[in-house]
């Protein structure tokens, strides 16, 4: 009686989250990741036992951390699906803010833990790379600002996010970590297409990104040694390429059986950048394609969704989330199959990497949010034409 | 950005005209204007979005088929790459003139070990200790437990050695081949065939290089792969090589010379059939090279090539020789011989009194020290310089030994008349017994230039001539005399008509002068004198002969009877009838007479 004197609390007017959620959440996708998260597993009992060895810890010790980490990432991903829109957008400034910060004050607080490039924090229990986090956020802010000048009157939104990009690639080059940099200035690239860049344009980008890789080819040993080893025709079994190229051969189209695997004792980036050729030597073909049957639908589904999608900020960040992971699979299985030249960039979700993992668990849950369904304003459009028809 | 003049005007004319407020249209035609844009940005973004998509579609499915077809090859075996410059492990055989080893390789291996392979480095360091003894047990648990990927262990192992180690049973022991130069004769001509090292060291193989003699020379040639191993093969005769260094040595001993050198050559090749130097040493085990003192005392040095030395009268068939090529004397020309001769401030004397005339023939014959420096007086310096560079006196020998150019003949840089005389009977000008004997192969030939050579059945073609076949003819005949009449009658082997030169000098001392106890005995013969096939010149270093009541220390005591006794044993092996002059059996009778 007293709501009726005193006015109505707010009550909520649309259906519960959980439910709302369930109905307008891209499940397709969602199972496609869990699946993707499970064979990481799965290869991580296989992959990573060997480095347990080398740093004296139990077999297991990685599986388990990946579990865990995993656990986080899945978590992460299901709260930041459920957000609306515009609440993924604010996190994710917040969240670029503040890794944009850690990325510029790693060369004072970073380490390199020996190898070469300084790249993480050291957190003791765990490491914390910035550059991971930050792929998502600046997704987020660049198709933020991207969407801002499709406004009349709107900022100049495509030129700062252009400037935005290239500052991280420099922040990243310096690390160096120039295959951080690629992946941003190629999500930068794809929502730069999906807004409307004109043709010319991307010409002359891609012609400077040409120009910019053979100077680094020139300048750079460690960069010109890779694209020789790349171009060579005879592979030195020797090397890490030659190792993964003979995983696959020896694997065939049904492996060599789990745990017989050879070429985990060999390569010491198994578990992270070599990890589709443990899945092919021991699993044999059939499992890397299902992997690549998972990506291929994550990403393809996503794009098909997002074609629908009438908000310019939706499409812009979704489809930059959705090539950034779709090209880092990309990538990774095509330097194992010798497509492309020796990069290490990891596999989303199913490499082992705290980091990676905690930060793809954001992407993708933020991709998730962005393809919901929701009301497109089709019936206004059929209302409109009416009216004016 | 071009604004678009707003097309509904008439609408906001109309509000206007009637005084309403315009800002709504406007604000309607902004809107209106917004949609027609986010609508056609939908359009064009829904175009890209398909092209994205269609890209990754082809772009997994490039990398699916990729793999299908890697799947579907076979794996290749990891081999070691190929680096840009192979080792050539087979190096060609030396052989001599009949197809017998000198020189071969034999396959051992070397051992190494990688550290991360081993499964028990303590025991492996134990069992290594205690079959090589000089390794020491805690160096080897330091360098295996260390960081260290890769440790050589030893270059070279013995089969029982490799067995030993094989039966540690460590996998991080491993073995590389080694191939080893094998020199199965020996000591037999260690100067000749010098020896060889490792160059280049991978673990696969290692490079073996000459250090000198033939393996130097012909370096390049043993490791050209092109050759197909095709051996090479020297002029030395490896039975006759054995016989003159066996003969040589004792005679050596005999004599208590401190070096010998001897060379047995072919007088119309030029090819060194045998050639030898004492002391020697083992090419196997090639001795350090001496830090210290003179390096002609060392086993390595080469006397019969290197060594330079006055070798005495046997020097005055040449003055001889070009007289009579040049028409000044005959072998019957009487020559005064009335001693002391005196030029300037230097006088010549001979050995003994040879009385006030000597024929030509008997200045040789007798070794007239006076005479010949008379007959070298009417040559003149020029021409006798000229005449002794024809036959390669004065630069060093051309035989394909690693050392050759290092035997620089000793000149005198004014070429004077009292040198000119000197020389004449060989004081003053110092070559290698190789120059003599390729000299006298000269002489013996009828006439032409020989070349020393150690390779075997090159073609041949006669040098330009130097002497004509007459004078030839007349020297040996003269040579022939002083070992039937003359100062080497020991020489006389019978059968083989041995003629040839002894030549006696004063070894110089270093501070300058002559030693009056040391000399230079040397015995420079052809044979058979009749038809001269050999050249056989044998050098004493420093001998004394003392059977006799005082030391002996002439070529005629010393270097003598050992060229005799080689002749003896090497020319039935050289296949060379004896002339026997009574051929008449006694005591047999033939029935046909």
């Amino acid at each position: 009686m007293t709501e009726m004197v005193h006015g109505t609390v707010p009550v909520q007017t649309g259906e519960p989250i959980l439910p709302r959620w369930w109905r307008t959440i891209d499940k397709t996708t969602m199972l496609c990741i869990l699946l993707l998260f499970g064979v990481g597993l799965l290869l991580g009992f296989a992959a990573s036992p060997p480095l347990a060895a080398r740093n004296n810890l139990e077999p297991f010790h990685y599986v388990i951390r990946q579990g865990v980490f995993g656990g986080i990432a899945l978590a992460v991903m299901m709260i930041t699906s459920m957000m609306s829109p515009t609440m993924v957008r604010r996190l994710g400034v917040i969240g670029f803010v503040f890794s944009f910060a850690a990325l510029a004050m790693l060369p004072v607080f970073g380490t390199d833990f020996g190898k070469g490039a300084v790249r993480w924090y050291s957190l003791g229990f765990a490491s914390f790379q910035p550059s991971e986090f930050l792929k998502p956020g600046f997704i987020v802010v660049a198709a933020w600002f991207m969407a801002a000048a499709f406004e009349l009157g709107g900022p100049p939104g495509k030129l700062y996010s252009f400037l935005l990009a290239g500052a991280i690639s420099v922040l990243l080059a310096l690390q160096p970590d120039f295959g951080q940099a690629s992946l941003v200035f190629f999500s930068w690239g794809v929502m730069y297409f999906i807004a409307g860049a004109s043709i010319p344009l991307l010409v002359v980008i891609v012609g400077g990104v040409v120009g910019l890789g053979a100077v680094a080819y020139n300048s750079s040993e460690h960069f010109a040694r890779r694209i020789d080893g790349f171009l060579t025709p005879e592979v030195d079994p020797t090397t890490q390429l030659g190792y993964a190229t003979n995983a696959i051969r020896e694997g065939g189209f049904f492996g060599v059986g789990v745990g017989e695997g050879q070429v985990k004792w060999s390569l010491p980036d198994a578990h992270t950048d070599f990890i589709v050729a443990v899945a092919a030597e021991e699993y044999g073909l059939i499992l890397v394609m299902i992997i690549i049957l998972l990506y291929m639908i994550i990403v393809i589904r996503s794009l098909a969704r997002l074609i629908r999608e009438r908000d310019v900020f939706i499409r812009l960040a979704g489809a930059g989330l959705a090539c950034g992971f779709g090209v880092q699979a990309i990538i990774n299985m095509g330097v194992a199959v010798r497509l492309l030249p020796a990069k290490g960039m990891t596999l989303p979700f199913v490499s082992y990497g705290g980091s990676s993992l905690i930060a793809g668990g954001i992407a993708v849950g933020m991709l998730l949010a962005f393809t919901r369904s929701r009301p497109q304003g089709e019936m206004e459009d059929i209302l409109s034409r009416r009216a004016g028809g | 950005m071009i604004r678009k003049p707003l097309r509904p005007l008439a609408q906001i004319l109309k509000v206007r005209a009637s005084g309403g407020d315009t800002s709504r249209v406007e604000s309607d035609n902004r809107r209106a204007r917004h949609d027609i844009m986010m609508d056609k940005a939908r359009i064009r973004a829904e175009g890209r979005l398909l092209v994205m998509g269609l890209a990754f579609f082809f772009a997994f499915a490039t990398v699916g088929l990729r793999m299908a077809i890697l799947s579907g090859t076979e794996p290749e075996e990891p081999r070691i790459a190929a680096s840009g410059n192979p080792i050539i492990g087979q190096r060609a055989d030396i052989v001599d003139r009949n197809g017998r080893l000198l020189a071969t390789n034999l396959e051992t291996h070397a051992l190494y070990a990688q550290p991360p392979l081993m499964i028990d480095p303590y025991g492996a360091a134990a069992g290594l200790a205690a079959i090589f003894p000089e390794l020491d047990e805690e160096e080897l648990i330091a360098s295996f437990t260390g960081d260290r990927k890769f440790v050589w262990i030893r270059r070279q192992i013995s089969p029982e050695q490799m067995q030993a180690v094989h039966d540690i049973g460590d996998p991080g022991l491993l073995f590389g081949p080694r191939d080893m130069r094998l020199y199965p004769n020996g000591r037999i001509a260690s100067h000749i065939l010098g020896g060889a090292g490792y160059g280049r060291e991978g673990v696969d193989a290692a490079e073996v290089i000459g250090v000198a003699g033939v393996e130097r020379q012909f370096d390049q040639y043993l490791r050209d792969p092109a050759n197909e191993g095709a051996p090479l093969q020297l002029s030395l005769d490896l039975t006759i090589q054995a016989t003159l260094e066996r003969v040589l040595e004792g005679g050596m001993m005999i004599m208590n010379a401190k070096g010998a050198a001897a060379i047995l050559m072919e007088v119309d090749t030029g090819e060194i059939v045998a050639m030898a130097s004492l002391p020697d040493f083992d090419p196997n085990n090639r001795p350090r090279v001496l830090t210290s003192g003179d390096q002609s005392d060392s086993p390595l040095f080469n006397r019969a090539v290197q060594g330079v030395y006055e070798l005495g009268s046997t020097f005055k068939i040449f003055a001889v020789a070009q007289a009579m090529e040049l028409g000044l004397v005959e072998s019957d020309t009487m020559i005064d011989t009335t001693g002391p001769l005196t030029w300037g401030r230097f006088r010549i004397n001979d050995f003994h009194n040879y009385g006030p005339r000597l024929t030509v023939s008997d200045v040789i014959v007798k070794s007239s020290n006076i005479g010949t420096a008379r007959i070298a007086i009417e040559i003149g310096a020029e021409r006798q310089r000229d005449f002794l560079t024809s036959l390669g006196f004065l630069a060093p020998t051309t035989v394909e030994l690693a050392e050759a150019p290092s035997g620089q003949p000793l000149s005198p840089r004014n070429w004077s008349e009292i040198s000119t005389m000197t020389i004449s009977y060989g004081h003053g000008l110092s070559t290698s017994p190789l120059h003599l004997a390729s000299a006298y192969a000269t002489i013996a030939n009828g006439g032409t230039l020989v070349s020393p050579t150690l390779v075997h059945g090159q073609p041949h073609e006669p040098g330009p001539r130097v002497l004509s076949p007459e004078v030839s003819a007349a020297a040996m005949a003269m040579l022939r005399a002083v070992v039937t009449d003359g100062t080497a009658s020991f020489g006389e082997v019978a059968g083989y008509e041995v003629a040839g030169k002894t030549g006696t000098a004063d070894k110089a001392r270093p501070q300058g002068g002559y030693y009056d106890d040391k000399v230079i005995a040397t015995f420079a013969s052809a044979f058979p004198a009749s038809d001269p096939q050999y050249v056989l010149v044998v050098t004493l270093d420093e001998p004394v002969e003392t059977s006799g009541t005082e030391p002996r220390r002439t070529a005629g005591w010393t270097a003598v009877p050992v060229a005799a006794e080689i002749i003896r044993r090497v020319a039935p092996l050289l296949g060379l009838a004896p002339k026997i002059a009574n051929l008449e059996l006694e005591g047999v009778t033939l029935t046909s007479n």
